[in-house]
């Protein structure tokens, strides 16, 4: 328990000291909302259900955050140590493997819940975001939805054997998704056959079932078994594919 | 129980190739134990075999009593391992990963008087990757010793430093002994192994080839020794050749080598002295464990 909250509170400077992997979770979700607001502003339109642009995009940034997390920092930053031998420096002590993961796995929901608060503030300061129809029960949704992603997580961290991988890999499959899903640009402008596409995303469904809980505050039973059967899968996957050393 | 490591039979397969083959060997408590060999040779799959890194495919390893893969937890505790090719992140400060590492550890000393001893207090603020080699590897020595561990394994502890750094960390080596620890020393350098060893495992192509003292391994070379110098005015070096122990005299030029067993420095000296003659180069040149390896395996062990 010593070791767990020292390796979280450590864990935890290190991702701040490091400010490119802060970036897409905390910095770059903040810019879009800045610069769309901007653009479109927030002003309620009947056509959207009396919520206005920033409103809706809000869910979809929050999406980017825990798939930015689960799809590139985790396997990233699990791939640069095991290659450089930090894992094993690890395992060379009493300490319990799981224990490390499990506080990298704290410290990123720190930093997801951290992301969302930032969003939730700006936008509330700069545009007057409207409040979720049930705001605490965005927490539990968020969790769930890293859950799935950083569990997809370590199954990539297991299966791409260097940073460099896991970087190229982990871009190549998020960034289409990212922008298909409705995460960072809303599924209703894309084309029919798009969005028939994009149910198949398992970022759609997080996206999905915190656009649901915010507006209408009623939970897509749906997407959260996609992205509850999407984690348990990967984390059976992953029990097995980790590794610890290269 | 004065063995505080005994391995037997030790095995490990990587596919086709053995890297490990029917190791047996014990370290005695307090002894500086080296395994040497060339890159490739296996030590490194022993060593961590030995630590409970890695799982052998034969044979038994015990080390205080316990089995490193059943008894794994209770053994990280009493044992400190630096090891090859490891690292810490690269923000992480000096004081921070002493910290951290201290929770994993039932007892700890001082993490404040090791990093003043091993002259890292000046450099708790630094980060991991602001460190210069040989205080990565000075690090590296502290986590190993925060424990008090009664064993202490060290991998190519000294590849990539200076000399001067090297130096510094065979004194550093030596400290650890005179606390009573056991060295376990992992290493390619045979002049490393020959300074500091009290015993040394030669290990080739995943098998044990010799083990012994340096001493011992040197003396049962039968290779003797040669005694060197440059000839003043003149002098005849023949009659050094009816010395005792004395197998060859060979000149070139105005060098000359006396080749020979026994006392050979002591001899040739006081023989040229009652020749009146005083070389300022006389120098003795011994064997080696270099000279051990070549003859063991045939090859050189840098080849």
């Amino acid at each position: 328990m010593k070791s767990f909250a020292k390796l979280a509170v450590i864990e935890l400077k290190l991702q701040l000291r490091e400010p490119v992997g802060t970036f897409f979770t905390l910095v770059f979700p903040l810019m879009l909302l800045v610069l769309f607001g901007a653009i479109y502003g927030n002003e309620p339109e009947a056509f959207m259900g009396g919520f206005g642009q920033v409103d809706l995009s809000v869910p979809g940034y929050i999406g980017m955050i825990v798939g930015t997390i689960g799809m590139l920092g985790l396997p990233v930053t699990l791939a640069t140590y095991r290659e450089r031998g930090i894992l094993r420096r690890f395992q060379a002590t009493p300490l319990r493997p799981a224990t490390l993961l499990w506080a990298l796995v704290v410290v990123n929901v720190v930093l997801t819940l951290l992301g969302v608060a930032l969003l939730g503030v700006a936008g509330r300061a700069l545009y007057g975001l409207r409040a979720p129809a049930a705001p605490l029960v965005m927490v539990p949704a968020v969790l769930v939805g890293a859950f799935g992603f950083f569990a997809v997580g370590f199954v990539l961290a297991g299966l791409l054997p260097t940073p460099r991988t896991a970087q190229a890999v982990g871009m190549a499959l998020f960034y289409p998704m990212l922008f298909l899903s409705g995460a960072a640009m809303p599924r209703q402008i894309m084309p029919a056959g798009i969005q028939r596409l994009a149910e198949f995303l398992p970022l759609t469904h997080v996206v999905k079932l915190l656009e649901d809980l915010w507006f209408a505050g009623t939970w897509n039973l749906t997407s959260l078994a996609v992205i509850g059967a999407m984690g348990v899968v990967a984390l059976a996957i992953s029990r097995r594919t980790f590794r610890w050393s290269v | 129980m004065n063995d505080v490591i005994e391995v037997a039979n030790l095995h490990k397969r990587y596919g086709e190739t053995m890297a490990v083959s029917d190791i047996s060997f014990r370290v005695r408590r307090g002894e500086i134990f080296a395994i040497v060999g060339p890159n490739g040779a296996g030590k490194t799959t022993t060593v961590e075999m030995v630590a409970g890194l890695r799982r052998p495919d034969g044979g038994t390893v015990r080390v205080l009593g316990l089995d490193p893969h059943r008894d794994d937890a209770a053994l990280r505790q009493r044992i400190g391992v630096q090891l090859q090719q490891a690292a810490l992140p690269d923000r992480l400060r000096v004081g921070e990963a002493v910290d951290l590492f201290a929770t994993f550890f039932r007892r700890t000393v001082s993490g404040d008087r090791l990093l003043e001893a091993w002259g890292l207090a000046e450099r708790r603020q630094a980060a991991f990757a602001n460190l210069s080699g040989g205080q990565q590897q000075r690090l590296f020595i502290v986590l190993a010793l925060l424990n008090d561990p009664e064993v202490v394994f060290l991998d190519e502890l000294t590849t990539g430093l200076d000399p001067q750094a090297r130096r510094a960390t065979w004194e550093a080596v030596r400290a650890i002994r005179e606390r009573g620890k056991t060295v376990v020393l992992v290493t390619h350098f045979m002049d490393e192994a020959q300074a500091l060893a009290d015993r040394v495992a030669i290990v080739d192509r995943g098998a044990l080839v010799a083990l012994d003292t340096p001493a011992a391994l040197i003396a049962g070379l039968h290779a003797g020794s040669t005694v060197h110098f440059t000839m003043a005015n003149g002098y005849d070096p023949a009659p050094l050749g009816a010395l005792p122990g004395v197998r060859q005299v060979t000149r070139e030029g105005a060098r000359v080598s006396v080749r020979g067993d026994g006392p050979l420095l002591a001899r040739v000296a006081t023989a040229l002295a009652g020749a009146g003659v005083e070389p300022l180069d006389l120098r003795l040149d011994r064997a080696d464990l270099e000279d051990v390896f070549l003859a063991l395996t045939g090859r050189r062990i840098r080849a």
